[in-house]
């Protein structure tokens, strides 16, 4: 019942204001569902995979209501919808919601640690998002190709220091999951721990990079956007691993 | 009382009769005088249009002379200049007006202001009454809806406006940017003060020939800056407008590097109006520069105008959809008015009605 009240949730990309009210209306019924989960479960509702996916596109979510709105980002929305659609169209769809699969979480650490690390995940995914319309807005300003899309999208700079912003949010919250990652008392598996830290690195880098030498925005933007994509294939084989070890 | 509307526009009339019939302070009062209880005139470099609720049949040729600024006679030929709207094509000709659909560059939204202000004029004089006061407040309505659903006031159609739109992508806000003209000339002049018309207030000028620089840096409020001297400005502007007459390409990757390096990735904005050019294309290639030619700005201008023609019919059907509903009101109200007012004679009610 509850998978088919996610199913119904309205993601008609139409302008402003009635696709901020579909995302919220989407995010809402996200947080009833990972409530009434989490309530049922008598802990924080990222499990198994089905679960981890279902949280993390709420976190997308979550961030976009915070960030969207400040920034006015108008085409935001646009770009986040369709990725949260697909993280919940994939998590409702593949048969990977098994009970077999259920961790034991065993104490409170474990549980910031893995909901707060998602978060940052969140917030990566929506600097990726920024860094995909930079990247669009300047290659049509290169190639003086105007789309419709051009006159839409917000200006470089604005772009820009969205993506940072976001990006800093990330790594935030992303080293708040790391640190707290020691604390759960569980034993470390070696290629998560290496795995968690490379990923560290990276967004490190890109966010201390440009100080020491100059590097091109676009630059910038185009790590923003592949760093996420290889951090979001660790993330799925952190898990696979977890869960098949 | 009846809508009608009288006027001669940019396809009409040349500027000579336009001119000729711009109106003046006394037309709205000559107007009035001769049976028009609402009387309103649009007057903008490409029309001259009176808008008025008349008491009694209004020869063009009257409303004509209302409106000639000289004394003569007003000729056959003039007089064949003007268009006239009546009833509900008045209220047609309207909304396409302020929508911008009348205007020489479909969809350009200063009509609407201007149309705003003469209704505004008109209401504070109380020349406008309750009819062109829904008649005008329709047509900003229409004209508003236009402009939200259609994309016929997108983009720029100039090749100032279209640079000034490029740069506002490139820096968000222009205001406190930096610009440097080099050489000299109308295009490269229109585009300097689009973009100071957007807040770049700091203008540099330079020429092979100083008088000329110091000239145009005074007429602009800016400074000149020596030719030999204009590579070193590049390490602090943002914008460069160059249309010099040299042969050979003045700014090329070789020399515009070792420039790019002191920039600390501040982007910059490259317009090239000259003929031949003046940039090199392949500077386009560095990171961060944006080299625009007078070539891909004009076509870019084009591409506008072409996708505002296309959006034409879907402004028209907004358009008719209004004058229909605007039509049905109008038509209502007057009649609730009649029974209101006389019960009793509604056979000439109906007459009144059926002729607006």
């Amino acid at each position: 019942m509850l998978r088919s009240l996610l199913a119904l949730r309205a993601r008609v990309f139409r302008r402003s204001r009635f696709n901020f009210a579909a995302i919220l209306l989407g995010f809402l019924l996200q947080t009833a569902f990972l409530g009434l989960r989490g309530h049922a479960l008598g802990r924080c509702p990222i499990t198994n995979l089905f679960e981890v996916l279902v949280f993390f596109a709420w976190s997308i979510a979550l961030i976009y209501m915070v960030i969207g709105p400040a920034y006015r980002l108008s085409l935001m929305g646009s770009f986040t919808a369709p990725l949260v659609f697909a993280l919940q169209s994939f998590a409702l769809l593949a048969p990977i919601d098994l009970p077999g699969a259920v961790r034991v979480m065993p104490n409170a650490w474990l549980e910031f640690h893995a909901s707060i690390s998602l978060i940052a995940y969140g917030a990566f995914a929506l600097a990726c998002v920024a860094g995909i319309m930079y990247l669009v807005q300047e290659r049509q300003l290169k190639t003086h190709e105007l789309h419709s899309i051009f006159y839409q999208l917000p200006p470089l700079p604005n772009l820009f220091s969205a993506m940072l912003r976001l990006l800093w949010l990330g790594f935030a919250l992303y080293s708040a999951g790391l640190i707290s990652g020691f604390f759960t008392g569980e034993p470390l598996p070696w290629t998560k721990v290496m795995l968690a830290l490379a990923v560290w690195i990276v967004y490190a880098a890109i966010l201390f990079g440009p100080r020491l030498r100059s590097v091109a925005p676009r630059r910038v933007a185009a790590f923003c956007v592949a760093a996420f994509a290889a951090a979001l294939s660790l993330l799925w084989s952190i898990e696979f691993v977890a869960h098949h070890a | 009382m009846k809508l009608f509307c009288v006027g001669l526009n940019h396809r009409t009339a040349p500027i000579e009769a336009r001119e000729r019939f711009a109106g003046h302070g006394r037309s709205v009062t000559f107007l009035r005088e001769g049976g028009c209880a609402e009387a309103l005139l649009l007057t903008t470099c490409n029309r001259v249009e009176v808008y008025a609720a008349r008491e009694r049949e209004l020869t063009t040729n009257e409303v004509a002379a209302a409106l000639q600024v000289d004394a003569g006679d007003i000729e056959p030929t003039n007089l064949a200049a003007f268009y006239r709207h009546e009833g509900i094509a008045c209220a047609h000709h309207l909304f396409r007006v302020a929508s911008g659909l009348d205007s020489m560059v479909v969809g350009e939204t200063e009509i609407f202001g201007q149309a705003k202000r003469a209704y505004e004029q008109a209401r504070a004089a109380n020349e406008a009454g309750a009819l062109l006061h829904r008649l005008f407040q329709r047509a900003f309505r229409v004209a508003k809806q236009v402009r939200s659903r259609t994309e016929i006031t997108r983009g720029s159609v100039s090749v100032g406006s279209v640079a000034v739109e490029l740069a506002e992508k490139i820096f968000g806000d222009l205001r406190g940017r930096k610009v440097l003209v080099l050489g000299a000339g109308e295009t490269s002049e229109k585009t300097l003060r689009a973009l100071a018309s957007r807040g770049v207030s700091d203008l540099r000028v330079s020429n092979r020939t100083p008088a000329r620089a110091e000239e145009l840096a005074a007429e602009l409020e800016g400074i000149a800056v020596p030719f030999g001297k204009w590579l070193e400005q590049c390490r602090e502007i943002d914008i460069l407008i160059s249309s010099t007459a040299a042969e050979a390409h003045l700014l090329r990757p070789e020399n515009l590097m070792p420039v790019l390096r002191e920039r600390m990735d501040r982007p910059l904005f490259l317009i090239d109006i000259a003929v031949p050019r003046d940039i090199a294309p392949e500077v386009n290639e560095l990171d961060g520069v944006y080299l625009y030619d007078i070539d891909s700005l004009q076509s870019i201008a084009r591409e506008t105008l072409e996708l505002r023609r296309q959006q034409v019919a879907a402004a028209e059907a907004i358009i008719d959809e209004h004058v229909a509903d605007f039509a049905d009101r109008i038509e209502r109200s007057v009649r609730d008015e009649m029974r209101a007012q006389r019960p009793e004679t509604n056979v000439a009610g109906a007459l009144r009605t059926s002729e607006l």
